[in-house]
């Protein structure tokens, strides 16, 4: 709101005219490639949703229709797993936000005074990209298995009952999501922090408010821009991933989501109608989603 | 929380033994200070001089290495920031920006549960003459009118006591003059103690009571403004606030009533009542405005002392008065404030002249010898362009 003001206050200095031609031809090669490979797939992939099954043909064959039935039978048949998705991709971001804030808070306030210890801290929390994240989550697999050291040992001390696992569960593919969104989450979070005038946060204190309500009142709404990127960068990937909760990971037959059934539409079934509006749909509910929380949360005051 | 009520008025503050050591240097030694209640006392110094640091243990942003913090007669040395009665305008006022105008007056008001914020909110930016803006946002607004946000915010919660971090810095000349008066009123509207931090010496003076000078982590002198001008104790007091004509001798006589000083075969007297020093290596001067110039040589009397005879090095006029660099040998410089009320003499660059001031106006410091000349030589515009002549004869020799 107060952006729209800035902006209908101080009139922003047109461009000079003689350079739109330019600045056009600087564009072109970004609009290009947009079109080649944003629109185009796009259209491609809205027209194969609405396909139907060619007749007579064989499993996979399809033919341009107006077949708008295929919303509704993969929404009638999917609808858990689509739920699921974004329940899960919800529990990972919160999951995400909680154990980051902290982290990113210490790398980006507490350590200023280190910057060694800073950046040490820095490429600690970048250092998992260095090795694929399939052999990560792989790595967890092994970890978390059922004959593995940590259940065996909470077995042994009853923390875990003597048949319970630990992969299969929605809980493993909650803890596989948060764990490989955290730097996602940590890196944006970082850089707001990293800014964060402490200045505010001395006259906060120096008006009247606890440590709790300095961190509720000032520090909070100040890292808003971080919190929101974060949340994002963590909640689309998680949303649409398929990795994580796919049965050769950690996941099970209860736990598929979003990605696990399109991947085995569009793989095993030959169903590409199936898979096509299924994206469809994922990238539609997550536009919505994501519209509605940027407005409400209200950060357009702080980018 | 230890604060709800308003305070009724201002309450004394006492720093008593207060030491503040940061990794690698001490930023206080051994303060002690007394602010009476009601008062505006202003806290001048050098940038590095503690006097922030001060103001931050007051404040309860930073912790004292040593010594005790009373506000009103009881120790908050322990009471942590949002605890004290005490509000703070920053140097950099600090308005939180993701907040209007009106809550960010509101925020203290609020956080002590104080009735109707809004409304008192809206007084206190009437006060400062901005409530139409109450709905903008900081960045709305020019730096002289963030000020007084910072001040509304501030007096709003009717602190015992108000600190001031040198809340004018960032403002033109114009907008200083006017919020300095608007301190002032405020100050006696509301009655509040005021600590003021400031390395403006002019600012100090025109607004505080009571001025402490505050030099390398340590009170230096303090008092009122006139009798700090009038009768600095050092060579930092004489020389940061306003400027000096000091003179070094060894004291060679004494009466009931006056100190002579032998300074480099010149006689002068300064009374003893304002010397600190009666024996011994002194340093005596005299401020630039009470000296006057002569183009021949006074008669000597008893009640002037004077100095020459000395050529005018540099002559620099602005307006209301004319200042006078005279180089007199064996003495260094002395620079005299003329007034151009078309009464003195005038004179010119390389001109002989002699100086000389009552003997009533002169003061005496408590600072013995002063090491090195107020002046160095090579400061000096004829020392400069004579070593420049010479490279230039120098060069012209060689090529």
């Amino acid at each position: 709101m107060a952006f729209a003001a800035f902006t209908t206050a101080e009139a922003q200095p047109q461009a000079p005219r003689k350079s739109s031609r330019i600045a056009l031809l600087l564009l072109l090669p970004g609009i290009l490639y947009l079109v080649l490979f944003f629109l185009t797939p796009l259209v491609s992939l809205l027209l194969t949703s609405l396909q139907a099954p060619l007749e007579y043909g064989d499993i996979g064959q399809y033919q341009y229709a107006f077949n708008w039935q295929n919303y509704v039978d993969v929404m009638t048949a999917y609808w858990p797993h689509i739920l699921r998705s974004f329940g899960y991709a919800l529990a990972a971001t919160v999951f995400a936000l909680l154990f980051s804030y902290p982290l990113a808070y210490f790398i980006g306030v507490t350590a200023r005074r280190w910057p060694l210890l800073q950046s040490l801290m820095l490429v600690l929390v970048i250092a998992p990209f260095f090795i694929s994240f399939l052999l990560r989550t792989l790595a967890w697999k092994q970890i978390l298995s059922d004959e593995s050291f940590v259940i065996t040992s909470l077995k042994a001390l009853s923390l875990l009952g003597p048949d319970a696992h630990f992969t299969g569960t929605p809980f493993a593919v909650i803890f596989g999501l948060t764990y490989n969104f955290i730097p996602f989450m940590t890196l944006p979070l970082y850089t707001t922090l990293e800014r964060l005038d402490l200045r505010y946060l001395e006259a906060g204190s120096d008006l009247y408010a606890n440590p709790f309500t300095v961190f509720r009142k000032i520090t909070i709404p100040l890292s808003m821009p971080g919190i929101v990127a974060g949340t994002l960068l963590t909640f689309i990937p998680a949303a649409g991933d398929y990795v994580n909760a796919s049965r050769d990971f950690l996941g099970g037959p209860d736990t598929q989501m979003m990605g696990n059934v399109i991947e085995a539409n569009f793989l095993v079934l030959l169903n590409y109608p199936a898979a096509a509006a299924l994206s469809i749909i994922l990238m539609a509910a997550i536009l919505v989603l994501v519209g509605v929380y940027v407005k409400r949360s209200g950060t357009e005051d702080l980018l | 929380m230890a604060v709800r009520e308003f305070a009724e008025r201002g309450a004394d503050l006492e720093l008593v033994g207060i030491q503040k050591r940061f990794p690698g240097f001490t930023a206080i030694q051994d303060l002690d200070l007394k602010i009476p209640a009601g008062s505006f006392f202003a806290l001048l110094g050098p940038s590095g001089c503690g006097k922030t640091t001060t103001l931050r243990l007051v404040a309860g942003l930073e912790e004292p290495t040593q010594g005790r913090i009373l506000i009103g007669g009881k120790d908050v040395t322990s009471t942590r920031s949002h605890e004290r009665p005490v509000n703070t305008v920053f140097q950099s006022y600090a308005l939180f920006p993701h907040m209007s105008i009106i809550e960010n007056v509101a925020f203290g008001l609020k956080r002590r549960r104080i009735a109707d914020p809004v409304g008192k909110a809206h007084e206190a930016l009437r006060l400062v003459e901005l409530d139409h803006l109450a709905q903008r946002r900081p960045q709305q607004l020019s730096g002289g009118q963030q000020q007084r946000v910072a001040l509304a915010r501030a007096i709003v919660n009717r602190p015992a006591l108000l600190l001031l971090d040198e809340p004018l810095g960032a403002l033109d000349l114009k907008l200083r003059r006017q919020m300095q008066l608007e301190l002032k009123t405020i100050q006696e509207e509301v009655g509040l103690t005021f600590l003021h931090v400031t390395h403006d010496q002019e600012e100090a003076m025109t607004m505080a009571d009571t001025v402490a000078v505050m030099n390398k982590g340590a009170i230096e002198q303090m008092g009122a403004p006139a009798q700090l001008y009038d009768l600095p104790r050092t060579v930092f007091v004489a020389n940061f606030l306003g400027q000096s004509n000091l003179f070094s001798g060894e004291v060679v006589g004494s009466t009931d009533t006056a100190v002579s000083v032998d300074v480099g075969g010149t006689r002068l007297v300064v009374p003893k009542a304002r010397a600190h020093r009666h024996n011994g290596a002194v340093t005596v001067g005299v401020r630039p405005e009470k000296v006057s110039l002569h183009i021949e040589a006074p008669a000597p009397s008893a009640d002037r002392n004077v100095v020459g005879p000395g050529r005018v090095l540099d002559v620099s006029f602005s307006g209301v008065s004319t200042q006078y660099l005279v180089d007199v040998p064996g003495h260094g410089t002395v620079l005299v404030f003329a007034q151009n009320t078309g009464s003195g003499p005038s004179v010119g660059v390389g001109d002989e002249v002699w100086s000389s001031w009552l003997v009533e106006h002169g003061f005496g410091l408590d600072d013995g010898a002063v090491e090195t000349d107020r002046f160095p030589a090579d400061d000096s515009t004829t020392a400069i362009a004579a070593q420049r002549r010479d490279d230039l004869v120098a060069e012209l020799g060689e090529g």
